[in-house]
């Protein structure tokens, strides 16, 4: 038996200069240990303080890429709910988040379009910020459904096109 | 300093490098414990009832794609760390360039990777720039696009990142 589970939001209840529900998290040296180990991150500066000071020359540990990745993801779709698809961020780090810093995410709509397969997508421009200070920032391409009845994750082969600016050509042969 | 090494870093552009099956197969144990790094309650990833509907049954969230990569921090046999994204430090050790930091990384999106999958991936180096100065000192930037495809050839993700290696215009440590 298959469930059928209705969307928290669709791709029309979306407008260029909506906000995001904010994110306010309260940064501790757990957040960023257990952030590294679950991506499979085993470098010092992201558990070892001593390291990260004396080697790095920063301030404390820090929250490693991967996991900030994790956290955008759930800042997303928290908003989106699941049918929410992501199809392509690209992020820029400015700076570091430690322990005891009060991280706030924000997120924009910057565009919202239905590319030429039929297939709802929004773009969002999202901040990762401590005070005023911006450490990261995400520029998010994520897919909603159009109607009750869209599910954007059946989406396969041709009629799903993450991108809609082309990655640089690439050998992407990945038969044997 | 480093021009007439130059020509000998841009025959790897385009080339593809270092294939790769993963070490394990995809497994809920580390969903769960990436999502619970987030507090993320997404129910795609919690749920079975809802991953049924939605995905055809579990899958992992899409940004772990390159968590299935990194290497174990010991193996039997192994006499030396592993390194994830090797070409860029490759890259480091041709131009003698002893810092790097990332400055962008983006990530494409393609087929869901499901519990059980084992990937595999591959690294191409897309461009070098000139030498460059910046607040961090002097140095190169370079694009290496890492592949991602499941054990059906399916493609699962393209990553993009942009390095700068770099020496350290006064000294000290760096990561």
């Amino acid at each position: 038996m298959t469930a059928t589970v209705a969307p928290t939001l669709l791709h029309g209840d979306v407008h260029v200069g909506d906000a995001l529900p904010e994110l306010r998290y309260q940064v501790t040296a757990t957040t960023v240990v257990l952030g590294a180990l679950a991506t499979r991150d085993w470098r010092p500066m992201h558990h070892d303080k001593d390291f990260a000071v004396n080697r790095n020359g920063t301030q404390d540990i820090f929250l490693n890429t991967p996991n900030q990745a994790a956290w955008f993801e759930r800042f997303l779709t928290d908003w989106t709910g699941p049918h929410g698809r992501l199809a392509r961020v690209t992020f820029r780090m400015k700076g570091s988040v430690f322990p005891d810093d009060v991280m706030m995410l924000r997120g924009v709509v910057e565009e919202t379009e239905v590319d030429a397969t039929g297939c709802g997508f929004v773009s969002v421009a999202v901040t990762l910020a401590v005070e005023d200070d911006t450490k990261t920032t995400c520029a998010a391409r994520i897919a909603l459904p159009r109607t009750a009845g869209d599910n954007p994750w059946a989406r396969r082969g041709d009629q799903w096109l993450p991108s809609p600016i082309a990655l640089p050509e690439v050998d992407r042969h990945v038969g044997p | 300093m480093t021009a007439d090494l130059l020509p000998r870093a841009l025959e790897m552009v385009g080339l593809v490098q270092y294939a790769e099956v993963g070490e394990f197969p995809v497994e809920r144990g580390y969903i769960w414990s990436s999502c619970a790094s987030v507090e993320n309650g997404n129910p795609l990833f919690w749920d079975d009832a809802v991953a049924g509907a939605l995905t055809g049954g579990p899958i992992a969230p899409p940004t772990m794609v390159s968590v299935w990569f990194r290497p174990h921090n010991w193996a039997p046999g192994r006499t030396e760390v592993a390194l994830p994204l090797q070409v860029h430090f490759d890259l480091k050790a041709l131009f003698d360039l002893p810092e790097a930091v990332m400055t962008d990384n983006t990530i494409e999106f393609h087929t869901p990777v499901r519990i059980g999958d084992v990937l595999r991936t591959h690294q191409v180096l897309r461009s070098i720039s000139e030498e460059k100065t910046t607040k961090l000192g002097t140095g190169r930037f370079w694009v290496i696009d890492v592949v991602y495809a499941n054990q059906d050839a399916e493609l699962v993700a393209v990553e993009s990142y942009t390095g700068f290696g770099y020496q350290r215009a006064s000294g000290g440590a760096g990561s």
